[in-house]
């Protein structure tokens, strides 16, 4: 039995110990968010914040995770009262299959959490862990550029590209 | 509005409500023919496409699927517009063998043009039936009857409800053609409706079939090579068998998939039998360039169009050029997957194929099952561009699930699997050859296109992987060239200027030595690439500004407004001298000459010493017809734009003589975030009224050229064969 | 003494060349660029992303900050007014145009053993590219180590003049090989470990050292490579970033493969054969057959950090996974676990590899953020237990901890 603190929620696992955590958060807790992109730590679709650090938890066994502070898109707020991200994200319409969307959240959340007055360069340069195949990286940018300068500060780059 | 008679009960009292169109139409100007829109002409009965319950619940059906492209919002749009009431009253059904009409594929762009269509006259047609039911009962004429809200409103303020309007009339009746829209209220249409899926997909709701859990559910892995021609040799099932959680391992011939209690005890067992190795039992692959491979395999001429006209004169300056891509991934992001479930003599899948229909054909082949014993349900999953691996996975799962009839069994395809297996984008090469007249106009073209199929999708069991695996194996599909004027590998083959005496032939090459299918936007990708990359090269032989050449030889009043409209918010006439690794480009196209258009302008700088290409501005138009949901087009045309510009830049997948070499993202890099353009802008043309155009595709072509002319403009040199890689860039900088 | 070495160590300025050099032949500037990649100039010229060439790369150095300069054809910050002369004499001699010594973090004592036409080649090819007007900043040495004319005394006591002659009973591509190797590929610059001066011991030539956290390991019969690095062998890794038979470049070697795989082939193939040639007597060439992995026992032994590898590590690295059906190195084979220091399979652990943006190549994720410093050290004392013959390695924790330290982490 193993013991996991999920958006500050402690629940017990039967799953085997070696089991990722993407596997436990979506069959055991019934948690969508975080998807199976690969597997293989590439694509980022399973991130989630552990320790307030992005992590693919595709490649996590839940042994090792006693005592962590997991947190999930689910963690970020409830359809009707959503966090500046997942806001951000439906005022831009940022998504068109939405399948890695809420990688790009958690992904962005951490970065935002650490900086909020990212630049430019900074804010893609973290996000490119983060593979999207429809094309909506530039819905995604303004996302998080929207959300940062809720969460208090504001992305900093060339006038042209900012919001 | 007037002359309409009154009506009559007739029989056991059902009304039936009989209505002349005396004026003429004033919807969508259709061509004058009495043909049932889109889709309605194969279903024409309302019921079909909408019902209403006595509380006034409206539940409106397509046959087509959402694919990330927005469709269902579009749909319910439409619906909700037409039928005059809130969206959130509308309840969407997609694709449902046994709810929803057939509509074939969600594919070519058409889902606006065939379903939206059928959706919008048949909502016509019932807001037709709701009016004159409302104004008999209500004692008033229907052309004073006002609909709000889901109610009829005489003008002495009396209201019937839907509900109870729906129970009196039938909607068992076939649509009438011509039915004119509405005139009057709110509209809908044209609005940026909010998606209807969004909501879920950013808050961890339940967005995808890979979301969906079952009672009793089960997980499955299926147990292959790792690539296309490849086959597992023998492994130890018994020793699997016995892994804790497994609950079995399926074997049908070739055919293995193993079933679990946990998702991950699935993969482990799937990771234990793949340890036993494989060997490619067939012919081998030509490794070094599979482009070159396909323009010297046996192929069968297809004719794409012929123009006759004046011969060109013998001193006109002659053009010619050979244009390439590589074979190209659907990678989706997330893996296909599908549910089955076993029970009362029949099954039941979940999917996320593009064509229910279909695929239920070929399953029911495949599991020697009547076809009303076989459903299959579209759940949405990951960005689907074409015939991935949704259909295999389908009938894996139905034939995993039959082992245990009664529990449903959840499928998923590994990353590295989707990698193998999925069908490509055919390699492609084109050559092309014009002569320009004294006036520096086109006089003569000529445009060959070698291909392998772009449609393989299954129609039959030996469509599908698992038909080929099983024993005895299911004969394979004969792929045979898509008629035009749809075309496959022909697709965009017949340039839309005026070129004078022009010809142009398709040369299918079949067998393809690789599993090949449709990919977004099929063979406009290469043929517009090239058709775009020559036009700039004649523009630059005839000594013209290569967007004033294509103007010189477009005619279509739309095609001109979208070139000159991409050109102008560009700011083409003003923009920057090509050279030194900095450069404009431009790309247009009317998407199989009959649906959107599109042109897009880019700006690219390409540092010299690592090739790498940064994109500081991409500037589109697009022409859909009439702007359903003008934030629709506008996500996908960006997604249209990304998405080929990292085909364009990047990606070719690699083989050597025995498989495909990339199981991954690290094999096939896609373009991520540090190499999307710094700015993306797309400007719609609104034509209200015209008839809808497929926009999902309508980018691929326009940007991929766009950027090749860019690149061209920005080196001086003239790069043809695709992927234009950093590698490739670098060493042209090297040799300039 | 001093007043010898300051003597010694004065030379002259070369004059200025006006308005650039023109006019040089494109097979001239190719080789030149082919060499650039051989010897990896841009690994210290160019900056993270900085522009090619223009310096502003700060090497730590057991004597200070090295910031390495800009070598592009600028007139006022870079070389544009360096004639062919000042090139050479900064090649060979390590003085500037301006008569100042430079500090052999530019590794001048391999330069010197490259031929002239390898030199001129390179000038071409410096001369001829974009020139960026950047000024890099200034080093920061420990005291007394700014003082550059000590550098005099120390090329007299280290600095070798001259290539070396060719070897008539080897191979040509063997001695080209060597050329290279000792010369502008200088890959003992790292391999080679160094005296109390920083200076590389030649007696203990390709011994192994350490650069930038990184442990290069022995290029000689010390080679702890479980198989053999024949030519072939090592003319892949160095071309490609991996070798099926050990495993993918990590760490500043990965930085040196991509540069390599940019020059002319022929003359990679020539480095591959000369340090096969190095490793001729290691054990693995002498036929040592690789240990088997001893699942059960080491599992037994080691089951958090079974348990740990089963979920983090099996999905690319056990026998049934896509990475290894596709012909990737199993561990066992790889080097790192086979050093006597974990440093470099703890930083790939905790980093892992990832090639440029847009590339294909050999891709791992880091665990750093993931995994805890006790965890990274089970899974890597597990790995050494579980694919090696080799005793545990001592301290594996605080090495973790260390390392993330200096990463500022």
């Amino acid at each position: 039995m193993i013991s996991l603190t999920v958006n500050g929620t402690t629940h017990q696992t039967e799953a085997d110990p070696d089991t990722p955590l993407l596997y436990v958060l979506r069959n055991d807790l019934g948690l969508n968010g975080a998807k199976f992109g690969c597997g293989l730590g590439q694509c980022g679709a399973c991130t989630v914040l552990i320790d307030d650090k992005p992590v693919f938890s595709c490649l996590l066994p839940i042994a090792a995770l006693s005592g962590r502070k997991i947190r999930t898109i689910e963690g970020l707020g409830t359809g009707d009262k959503p966090g500046p991200l997942p806001a951000a994200f439906e005022a831009e319409q940022a998504a068109q299959c939405g399948y890695c969307i809420a990688g790009m959240i958690m992904r962005a959340q951490a970065l935002l959490e650490r900086n909020n007055r990212p630049t430019e360069t900074e804010l893609r340069a973290h996000m490119a862990t983060n593979l999207c195949r429809c094309g909506t990286h530039m819905r995604i940018l303004r996302a998080v550029r929207r959300a940062a300068i809720v969460m208090g500060g504001g992305v900093r780059g060339d006038p042209q590209s900012a919001l | 509005m007037s002359g309409l008679s009154r009506r009559q009960l007739i029989g056991s009292g059902v009304l039936v409500v009989a209505f002349s169109l005396s004026r003429a139409t004033k919807g969508q100007e259709l061509d004058k023919k009495p043909v049932l829109a889109g889709s309605l002409e194969k279903s024409p009965r309302l019921e079909s496409w909408i019902r209403i319950d006595a509380e006034g619940r409206i539940s409106v059906f397509t046959g087509k699927a959402e694919l990330g492209q927005g469709i269902k919002t579009a749909l319910i749009q439409i619906a909700a517009d037409e039928l005059a009431v809130p969206p959130a009253r509308i309840e969407l059904i997609t694709a449902d063998t046994r709810r929803t009409p057939d509509e074939g594929v969600t594919a070519g762009s058409r889902s606006l043009s065939d379903g939206g269509s059928a959706i919008l006259n048949a909502a016509a047609n019932v807001r037709m039936l709701l009016t004159e039911t409302a104004a008999w009962r209500l004692l008033t004429d229907a052309d004073k009857i006002e609909l709000r809200d889901g109610a009829a409103y005489a003008p002495n303020g009396e209201s019937l409800g839907y509900g109870e309007l729906a129970a009196m009339l039938s909607l068992r009746v076939e649509a009438r053609p011509d039915v004119p829209r509405r005139d009057k209220g709110t509209r809908l249409i044209g609005t940026d409706l909010p998606r209807v899926d969004i909501p879920a997909k950013v808050s961890g709701g339940a967005a995808y079939l890979q979301d969906m859990r079952l009672p009793a559910m089960l997980h499955a892995r299926v147990v292959r090579g790792p690539s296309d021609g490849t086959r597992l040799k023998a492994a130890d099932v018994d020793a699997v068998a016995k892994m804790p959680g497994i609950v079995q391992v399926v074997r049908d011939g070739g055919f293995t998939a193993v079933l679990a209690d946990q998702e991950w005890r699935a993969i482990k067992g799937l990771r234990r039998l793949q340890a036993a190795g494989w060997t490619r039992p067939g012919v081998l692959l030509p490794v070094e360039d599979m482009a070159e491979a396909i323009r010297h395999l046996p192929a069968q001429d297809v004719p794409i169009f012929e123009t006759p006209g004046a011969p060109p004169p013998p001193d006109g300056k002659t053009v010619k050029a050979r244009y390439a891509r590589p074979c190209l991934m659907h990678g989706s992001i997330g893996p296909s997957c599908a549910i089955a479930l076993w029970e009362n003599g029949g099954v039941t899948v979940w999917t996320h194929s593009q064509g229910v229909y279909p695929l239920r054909k070929a399953l029911a082949e495949l599991l020697r099952l009547p076809a009303d014993k076989v459903r299959c349900i579209h759940v949405e999953g990951s960005g689907c561009y074409g015939h991935n691996g949704a259909d295999d996975v389908a009938a894996d799962a139905a034939l995993a699930a039959r082992a245990v009839a009664g529990r449903p069994v959840r499928l998923q395809w590994m990353r590295e699997q989707e990698h193998g297996w999925e069908p490509l984008g055919s390699a492609m090469v084109v050559e092309l050859q014009a002569t320009l007249g004294s006036d520096g106009r086109i006089a003569q073209w000529r445009h060959d296109v070698w291909s392998a199929t772009h449609s393989t999708r299954p129609v039959s069991a030996g469509g599908l992987l698992a038909g080929r695996e099983v024993e005895p194996p299911f004969p394979a599909q004969i792929p045979r060239p898509i008629p035009m004027p749809e075309g496959g590998g022909h697709r965009n083959g017949k340039p839309i200027y005026v070129v004078g005496n022009a010809k142009g032939v398709y040369h299918f090459v079949e067998p393809s030595p690789v599993r090949v299918s449709a990919l977004r936007s099929l063979g406009a990708h290469m043929n517009v690439f090239a058709i775009e990359s020559f036009m700039d090269e004649l523009a630059k032989a005839a000594g013209t500004d290569p967007v004033a050449f294509r103007l010189a030889h477009t005619v279509d009043p739309r095609a001109r407004d979208v070139v000159q409209a991409a050109a102008d918010r560009f700011g083409w006439s003003r923009r920057m001298k090509g050279g030194d690794g900095r450069g404009c480009g431009f790309g247009f196209a009317r998407y199989k000459n009959l649906a959107a258009y599109c042109a897009v302008a880019v700006e690219i700088a390409i540092d010299r010493d690592s090739g790498e290409a940064r994109i500081p501005r991409v500037v589109a138009a697009v022409d859909s017809g009439e702007a359903v949901s003008p934030d629709g087009i506008r996500n996908q045309i960006e997604g249209a734009i990304v998405q080929s510009l990292s085909w364009t830049l990047h990606e070719a997948v690699p083989f050597d003589t025995t498989r495909r070499t990339s199981f991954d993202w690290s094999g096939y890099p896609i373009l991520r975030f540090d190499g999307v353009p710094d700015r993306l802008e797309v400007h719609i043309i609104d034509r209200p009224r015209q008839p809808f155009l497929g926009t999902g595709e309508a980018g691929q072509g326009p940007a991929a050229a766009a950027l090749a002319n860019a690149v061209a403009d920005a080196l001086g040199t003239r790069m043809r064969d695709m992927p234009l890689s950093p590698e490739k860039l670098r060493t042209v900088v090297r040799k300039a | 003494m001093v007043a010898a070495v300051v003597a010694l160590s004065w030379r002259p300025a070369i004059e200025p060349i006006a308005n650039g050099v023109r006019g040089f032949d494109p097979s001239l500037v190719a080789q030149g660029e082919s060499l650039a990649f051989i010897g990896n100039c841009g690994g210290c010229h160019t900056a993270d992303g900085g522009r090619a060439f223009a310096g502003g790369r700060a090497l730590p150095t057991p004597f200070g900050i090295v910031v390495s300069t800009n070598i592009t054809p600028d007139a006022e910050t870079g070389i544009g007014q360096w004639s062919l002369d000042a090139f050479r004499r900064a090649m060979r001699d390590g003085i500037a145009r301006d008569g100042r010594h430079l500090y052999p973090a530019f590794p001048y004592d391999h330069f010197a053993k490259a031929s002239a036409a390898d030199i001129d080649a390179l000038y071409a090819f410096f001369m001829t590219r974009a020139p960026v007007q950047a000024d890099a900043p200034a080093n920061w040495m420990t005291p007394p180590f700014g003082f550059r004319p000590l550098i005099a005394g120390w090329n007299l006591l280290f600095l070798d003049q001259g290539p070396v002659a060719d070897d008539p009973a080897r191979p040509a591509d063997w001695n080209r090989g060597r050329a290279l190797v000792e010369g502008l590929a200088h890959c003992g610059a790292c391999h080679t470990p160094r005296n109390a001066l920083g200076a590389e011991q030649r007696d203990n030539a390709y011994d192994g050292a350490w650069t930038e956290g990184w442990y290069a390991p022995p290029l000689n019969a010390k080679s702890p490579a479980v198989q053999p690095w024949t030519a072939e062998a090592l003319f892949a890794y160095l071309r490609t970033g991996v070798s099926k038979s050990h495993a993918a470049a990590a760490g500043p070697m990965a930085r040196v493969t991509r540069a390599l795989a940019q020059a002319r082939e022929d003359e990679v193939r020539a480095i591959a054969v000369y340090v096969a040639s190095l490793m001729a007597d290691a054990p693995a060439a002498r036929g040592a057959p690789p240990s088997a992995t001893k699942d059960n026992a080491v599992d037994a032994a080691h089951p958090e950090a079974a348990v740990l590898f089963a979920g983090a590590c099996a999905g690319c690295h056990e026998p049934g996974a896509p990475m290894m059906l596709a012909g990737g190195p199993p561990l066992v084979w790889g080097t790192p676990l086979q050093e006597d220091t974990p440093h470099n399979a703890i930083q790939i652990v905790l980093y892992g590899l990832l090639p440029p943006a847009g590339r294909a190549g050999p891709t791992m994720p880091g665990y750093g953020e993931s995994l805890s410093d006790r965890q990274i050290a089970d899974i890597t004392a597990y790995l050494r237990a579980r694919y090696t013959d080799k005793p545990p390695w001592p301290s594996v924790e605080q090495a973790v901890a260390r390392i993330r330290k200096e990463k500022g982490e």
